[in-house]
């Protein structure tokens, strides 16, 4: 088994006329069980149309009742997002991944509350994240497929490439994934660390979780103690948190990652896990060996 | 995306929050001039940069003459303002705000942000303003007020008026006080405002409620939809290399230390900065040349690191995925030779192609190190650095 996604999950790309959306979506659907993972696209002015032998809706809805698909994954540039987002939560998917970077904030302010009041059942990814990776099943995003492997370890992250990285000591040390989820990194968004870690403990194929966070908010704190309060001892999750280095008040790269008022360093999230009964590293270069050391 | 005093006056004015009379400047004459249309017998003479602690700094001088104003001006104008914001070289000033003075019976606080565990504006307002707020919310946070605001609803009458008689507005001023934040909301939401703040804002002798001070920064990606909010822009307040990196679409920002360091993607970024901090030196920069890099943004890259005299040695950390190692290590070798460059360089490469990559780098003859892993990496370049 895997969390959110398998080699079942139907996929419709929102976005999949513009060159990002078609870049991804072909390599996705060359990955694992893509071929039959991939079956719908969304754009209103191309319906009928197909591509890469994807066919073209002119809404998510009408590419639900065509094809039963029940996530979605956005490329839509951001101003016209958070609007992509809302219609996947209208047509009732299960998941939405957004991978769509440098949406507003208000946009998603608006959007989440309406998801909120109108009581959605759909899951949101994201945005400004690299998506999510079952190995060996499925790829829904714009990470690097071959640097994975199947296995029993959970990854969940705010950032890409770090994430990656992460990935890749991993499967060196022969210790496969059951699902990669990148959260992304901005402020305002769906799934939090928490949510993950969550559906990783409930994972009966999980047996471990590696969680990379970053400087900005209080996500990673939030799951560690929940972490601490509901599952410790269940499963072993191991930490690291980028931007010790990163000095107050200037933005490094991601909307979100910021120091604010004192608040969201890397020192207090670090100090917060490590209370919580979750073994942090500070040298990046060993959150796969910290992992293996704990299992 | 920071703008100054009197441009955040400006917008909240336009939403119906009341301010003193005042005007920018841009020379002591003009400050003069503008004094004396104001009239009155007291000013304020404001320093504009984008820092905060500008009293502290010597930066706010209350003057009760013409004579007073233009020797305030005359100090203020072009000096250096030193704030625990601008660090210790302090910020150059180029432009004034001079004011009617007005009759502070109280000080107050107003603050509003996007709280990210609620997914919404967070009204702050505190009886205790003209103070350091992270102190009040540091030692006495009861007497911080939260509302956060229903997005599809706005600031209601009933949470202003509620929150304007925690903060000590006496009943006849509570009309005024449900203005001046229901326009700090107005504002803050249309112009997708990240952060407002009013410090103080003052309750007069006579019962107004008036901002003497507002700050404003912006959601840099919502600016597409603001461009009179994008004119107000003052390069002379950024960083000249982040100028310059922006232009080339690189998130690029100075630190203090020798090494530079060239990285794709924020959080592996911050990571290697880490790293090399773990290891005993410190990262001259904040670098992530972003997911589609060419020859060209490496080389742009590599300018801007090398333009800074500090750094001594780059260290350059890539996990290719979409992007492959070959193309990197092309840009790499091909930015070296255009910059002459005469620092160690430290590459490490991992992904796709990257036995590819690695070849290009020591087919080009140049001196550069390569690194297995992070730590490695850090390692060779902190030693290259020190001359071990």
């Amino acid at each position: 088994m895997s969390i959110l996604i398998n080699k079942n999950t139907r996929v419709v790309t929102q976005g999949i006329t513009g060159k990002t959306g078609q870049f991804h979506t072909k390599m996705s659907k060359e990955y694992a069980n893509g071929a039959n993972c991939y079956v719908a696209g969304v754009n209103p002015k191309k319906a009928g149309e197909s591509y890469e032998g994807i066919p073209i809706f002119a809404s998510v809805k009408e590419a639900k009742k065509q094809t039963g698909v029940n996530t979605s994954v956005i490329y839509v540039p951001p101003p016209f997002a958070a609007a992509a987002i809302w219609e996947a939560v209208e047509a009732e998917l299960d998941l939405v991944i957004c991978i769509t970077e440098g949406i507003p904030v208000r946009d998603m302010v608006e959007v989440k509350d309406k998801m909120r009041k109108a009581g959605a059942k759909t899951i949101l990814c994201g945005p400004n994240c690299p998506g999510i990776i079952t190995p060996e099943e499925i790829k829904i995003g714009i990470m690097p497929g071959h640097i994975h492997m199947k296995g029993r370890i959970g990854v969940v992250s705010r950032s890409g490439t770090l994430t990656y990285e992460a990935v890749g000591q991993l499967s060196d040390l022969k210790l496969g994934q059951s699902t990669a989820v990148g959260i992304g990194g901005d402020p305002v968004n769906g799934l939090k660390h928490k949510d993950v870690l969550e559906l990783f403990m409930n994972d009966p194929d999980t047996d471990a979780v590696i969680m990379i966070g970053e400087i900005g908010g209080s996500d990673e704190e939030a799951a560690a103690e929940w972490y601490a309060r509901e599952c410790k001892n269940k499963k072993p999750v191991v930490g690291f948190i980028a931007g010790v280095t990163a000095p107050p008040g200037k933005r490094m790269g991601h909307a979100g990652a910021i120091i604010s008022g004192g608040k969201g360093t890397a020192q207090e999230k670090l100090a917060v896990m490590e209370a919580c009964g979750i073994k942090t590293t500070k040298n990046p270069a060993e959150m796969g060996k910290l992992l293996k050391s704990v299992l | 995306m920071k703008i100054h005093e009197y441009q955040g006056k400006e917008i909240l004015r336009k939403f119906g929050v009341a301010t003193p009379r005042g005007k920018a400047c841009f020379s002591v004459d003009e400050a003069v001039k503008a004094a004396g249309e104001l009239g009155g017998k007291v000013w304020v003479v404001k320093a504009q940069i984008h820092a905060g602690g500008r009293g502290k700094g010597g930066g706010v001088k209350v003057a009760k003459s013409m004579d007073e104003v233009r020797q305030y001006a005359g100090q203020i104008l072009g000096m250096q303002l030193k704030t625990h914001q601008t660090g210790p070289e302090g910020q150059k000033v180029r432009r004034l705000l001079i004011e009617e003075g007005a009759d502070i019976k109280k000080e107050l606080y107003l603050g509003m942000v996007v709280d990210r565990v609620t997914q919404k504006v967070c009204l702050m307002a505190s009886s205790e303003g003209g103070m350091d707020i992270e102190e009040v919310a540091a030692h006495t946070p009861e007497k911080i007020h939260k509302v956060f605001v229903d997005p599809a609803r706005g600031l209601t009458d009933a949470e202003a008026d509620d929150v304007a008689r925690k903060i000590g507005v006496p009943d006849a001023s509570v009309a005024q006080a449900r203005a001046v934040l229901q326009g700090l909301y107005k504002a803050f939401w249309e112009t997708d405002a990240s952060l407002a703040e009013i410090n103080p804002l003052i309750l007069t002798g006579d019962g107004k409620v008036i901002a003497l001070d507002a700050k404003m920064n912006f959601d840099s990606n919502a600016l597409f939809r603001h461009e009179d909010i994008v004119a107000m822009r003052d390069l002379d307040e950024e960083d000249p290399a982040e100028i310059e990196a922006s232009k080339f679409d690189l998130s690029y920002i100075s630190l203090d230390g020798n090494i530079g360091c060239l990285v794709n993607g924020a959080g592996l970024a911050m990571a290697t900065m880490d790293t090399i901090k773990l290891f005993g030196a410190e990262p001259a920069n904040f670098l992530d040349v972003g997911g589609g890099a060419t020859t060209e943004k490496v080389t742009e890259a590599f300018k801007l690191m090398l333009a800074n005299p500090k750094v001594k040695g780059i260290l350059v950390n890539i996990f290719g995925g979409i992007m492959k190692c070959d193309t990197i290590a092309t840009g790499v070798v091909a930015a070296a030779r255009e910059v002459h460059l005469s620092v160690p360089l430290v590459v490490r490469m991992r992904g796709t192609n990257e036995d590819i990559g690695k070849q290009i780098l020591k087919d080009s003859g140049l001196p550069i190190i390569s690194a297995s892993d992070m730590a490695d990496a850090a390692q060779k370049i902190v030693a290259a650095v020190s001359g071990k």
